[in-house]
């Protein structure tokens, strides 16, 4: 039965690494805008080359 | 028989009509060679998928005219002042670009680094229409990238209020957003390891008791960040309240005050039931309440991003003006400006700063300033005031104020905009707490003193368990769920209020102020009129032939609005214009004369209040053309509906030529013409000492006093994305005529925040019942509390939104 206190423990620390992901994505300003993502996503660039690829970091 | 369709040709990047199919490329029509030239930049660039994501996405180039318009940017000291960041090889900038409108815009200056070597990188904020842009400034200049913005369509907003550069980044809205996700999570965690509480572990087996503990001191450890994260600024916000109550520097009671003891209480109380009792808490109730209150905090605090309701003569004003120093011409920011400054002013700009004309000659349009419609005409040694727009020739000006203290800037530096205006957001609540917070106490003590003669083991349960319960959660939910259902509601019938608060002013409205030139009537809607005997087509004729032959703005307006079927214009013997007279012409055999009453002699001692034209034929006075504002549609039947539930006022800065047509609608005395800014502030100001609460409507920079000293300043706008002074909501101006049943839906949100109040006060009757009795367990109360408050938010919303169609919002 003690099995149960180390999924309860482990389960929490799943968790907590996505509590993790989701400050960061915060801090990060990824909520400032949550329109314009949406419009971005549809568009194919066929021709993009690897270097303009790179977002600017904000 | 077939039908005879006629194609109608459509321009390839704006959709626009084409007057004829002389512009094509290729097998596409053009309507202008703007709209031409950004087809042959994108294809150059391979950019044409512009044209994939939408049809005819682009922006019309027709009236554009930017040559030199940005020469200003080839000062460096003008360009350090845009510039987010600045280092040798890098430079970033943030432009306000209003034409963003569709998914093709977003793909196109997103790729605006394909269109112009030198630009690194380039991102745009949809909704509020920001576009973040990062070049190399050795190879490309930034004003090679604003042209090439403006040709493409997307012209920047640059002015004044650009070089302030607010750097705001919303780390409000962030650390909300953090509370809520770190509190919601806390809170599901809790909740899954209350589950065996909730299923009742036999605590007499000794091996469930061991794991009792282990979930108990987990619970604990996962709700430290809720009571000292999440719930820190409730606390603060009680304990601020208290000090302040005890200096007697306020009597709100705020409504922090009953949530800071329900919160405490249920910190407290669990505590000891975990480590004194060892029995579960209600840590999974705490974390529930406290993830409520911040979600609802979270939606009062939603407005219009793309919006702003912040605007002041910055934003009006140029960011740089023409100055001679020396004998060098050169640009410069109009902050900088001083008194002895050389200016030039060109055609269509705007004057910066109170100066004298020294050389050329003014027609200054100050409509935008004190909503007088006609162009003034100046000259050499008159005073101009800044916020004028210059018609016609450049013009050099000697400066006599600096920005900051010119006529219509001083306007900023009254009082009323010194302070902000106090929004009730809360205050209903407030109201509620002081009376609520001394019930809950009182019964509290009542159970407590019942139980200490019967049964004393119950004392501190019972009291407890009334203190927790009776936490005024759902009645400060309901308040913001039901202000920002009204507030999507309102902005679905494009009237965008600045935040919650402003519906609540809304209700206390009783007097309604009017301002005229772009409220009452259209903005740039003039019509020409002929009053006279009515013109045959063959005198018609005569005077479209003649008005063409004149660059006068009036003559084409005239020539505009006579509209005569396959036109040709008649022979001509003789014209002559007289500058600033008239005009006149021998056509067809006859003597044609138009202009003012001075020029034409029949019409000597005539007077028009309004600008107009008299005409002659042949000696004989025929009539004049005068030029007339247009009103907004059904503007009688709108005033005559306000009429009855508000005291209403005109505030115009125009002339009284329009005293006879706005009289039967308003009170005597309450109509007030040629009032400057100031004037209009105090005539709110005055009314307000009366006690009543005014709702003051403009459009202009002439009505931003107005409309920050009222209670609730709107302003109207034809295009709600452009300018607008500040103000508290925003009434796009085909919705003018609905402004009755605005006023009236936020009366009806109001009375449904109050009957949710009821409501929850029913949820609060109830679980007292349960806590005087001491019987509330940890479950119970994490079912009941929950519950209670999303079922209030639920009736909010809901009967919001039914009134909303029931009134047809």
């Amino acid at each position: 039965m003690s099995i149960i206190l180390f999924l309860a423990i482990a389960a929490i620390l799943v968790a907590g690494g996505f509590l993790g992901a989701f400050i960061w994505a915060t801090k990060d300003g990824q909520y400032d805008d949550t329109y314009t993502p949406s419009v971005r996503m549809l568009f194919d660039n066929p021709v993009q080359s690897p270097e303009s690829k790179k977002k600017k970091d904000e | 028989m077939i039908a005879e369709v006629e194609e109608k040709l459509v321009c390839y990047h704006c959709g626009d009509e084409c007057p004829d199919d002389s512009i094509a490329f290729e097998d596409k029509h053009f309507c202008c060679h703007g709209c031409q030239t950004v087809f042959e930049i994108l294809q150059d660039n391979n950019l044409c998928a512009y044209y994939d994501l939408n049809n005819n996405a682009g922006i019309s180039l027709k009236s554009k005219n930017f040559e030199g318009k940005y020469s200003y940017l080839d000062e460096r000291d003008i360009v350090a002042q845009l510039l987010d960041y600045q280092s040798g090889e890098l430079s970033k900038v943030t432009f306000y670009v209003p034409a963003v409108h569709c998914s093709s815009c977003v793909w196109l200056l997103e790729n605006f680094n394909k269109v112009k070597k030198g630009v690194i990188t380039s991102r745009l904020n949809f909704i509020k229409k920001e576009l973040s842009l990062s070049y190399n400034p050795v190879e490309v200049s930034l004003k090679e990238i604003v042209e090439l913005l403006a040709t493409l369509g997307y012209e920047p907003l640059l002015n004044l209020e650009s070089s302030d550069k607010p750097q705001q980044k919303n780390t409000a809205q962030r650390s909300l957003i953090l509370k809520i996700g770190v509190v919601g999570f806390c809170m599901g965690n809790i909740m899954m390891m209350s589950f065996p509480e909730y299923f009742h572990l036999d605590l007499k087996n000794s091996i469930d008791a061991t794991y009792q503990k282990f979930f108990l001191y987990f619970n604990f450890m996962l709700s430290l960040p809720v009571f000292f994260y999440g719930a820190y600024d409730y606390l603060n916000g009680a304990w601020i309240s208290i000090k302040e109550n005890f200096k007697k520097t306020t009597d709100v009671f705020s409504v922090d005050i009953p949530i800071a003891v329900a919160i405490i209480t249920l910190y407290g109380r669990s505590i000891y039931e975990t480590f004194v009792n060892n029995s579960a808490g209600y840590y999974d109730s705490l974390a529930g309440l406290v993830f409520f209150l911040l979600v609802g905090k979270w939606m009062q605090q939603i407005t219009y991003n793309y919006l702003s309701f912040e605007r002041n003569y910055k934003s009006y004003f140029p960011l740089a003006v023409k100055v001679l120093r020396g004998n060098a011409e050169s640009f410069m920011n109009v902050m900088e400006l001083k008194k002895g400054d050389t200016i030039f002013i060109h055609h269509q700009e705007l004057i910066p700063a109170d100066a004298i004309i020294s050389k050329g000659k003014g027609m200054i349009d100050y409509s935008f300033v004190t909503g007088e419609s006609d162009p003034l005409s100046k000259n050499v040694g008159d005073i101009l005031f800044a916020g004028g727009r210059q018609k016609g020739e450049r013009l050099e000006l000697i400066v006599q104020k600096p920005v900051s203290q010119s006529y219509l800037t001083q306007l900023w530096n009254n009082e009323a905009f010194m302070k902000e205006k106090v929004m009730p957001t809360t205050e209903l609540a407030n109201l509620f707490s002081k009376y609520f917070t001394a019930i809950t106490f009182t019964i509290a003590t009542i159970a407590g003193v019942y139980w200490a003669f019967f049964e004393p083991s119950l004392f501190w349960n019972s009291i407890t368990a009334v203190l927790m319960v009776a936490c005024p959660c759902a009645l400060t939910l309901s308040m913001p769920f039901t202000m920002s259902t009204t507030m999507a509601i309102f902005g679905r019938n494009k009237f965008y209020v600045k935040n919650q608060g402003v519906i609540q002013l809304l209700n206390e409205v009783n007097e309604i102020a009017f301002d005229k030139t772009g409220t009452l009537t259209e903005s740039n809607s003039e019509k020409v009129i002929f009053i006279g005997s009515e013109l045959s087509e063959f005198e018609q004729k005569l005077v479209k032939t003649l008005t063409m032959q004149s660059a006068h703005p009036l003559s084409k307006m005239i020539a505009n609005s006579l509209n005569i079927k396959e036109f040709k214009a008649l022979p001509i013997v003789y014209f002559q214009e007289f500058q600033g007279e008239g005009i006149e012409a021998s056509i067809a055999e006859n003597l044609v004369r138009l202009g003012k009453g001075g020029f034409v002699k029949s019409a000597l001692n005539k007077e028009v209040k309004h600008t107009h034209s008299f005409l002659e034929i042949n000696g004989i006075l025929i009539g004049y053309f005068v030029v007339e504002t247009v009103y907004r549609k059904n503007w009688q039947t709108i005033l005559t509906n306000l009429s009855k539930s508000f005291t209403l006022f005109i505030l115009s800065g125009d002339n009284d030529a329009d005293k006879d047509k706005l009289g039967p609608y308003f009170k005597e005395n309450a109509v007030h013409f040629k009032q400057k800014p100031q004037d209009k502030l105090n005539f709110i100001n005055q009314e307000q000492q009366k006690g009543n609460h005014v709702l003051m409507i403009g459009d202009g920079l002439n009505d931003a006093g107005a409309l920050r000293q009222s209670n609730v300043g709107i302003a109207i706008s034809e295009d709600i994305k452009v300018f607008s002074p500040a103000c508290d909501a925003i009434l796009d101006a085909s919705k003018f005529g609905q402004l009755a049943d605005f006023l009236k839906f936020s009366k009806t949100s109001l009375n449904i925040v109050k009957a949710s109040f009821v409501l929850s006060l029913v949820y609060n009757f109830i679980g007292i019942g349960w806590a005087v009795t001491g019987e509330l367990s940890p479950v119970l109360a994490a079912i009941f509390m929950p519950l209670s408050s999303i079922s209030v938010v639920l009736f909010a919303v809901g009967l919001t939104h039914l009134f909303a169609r029931f009134r047809k919002l």
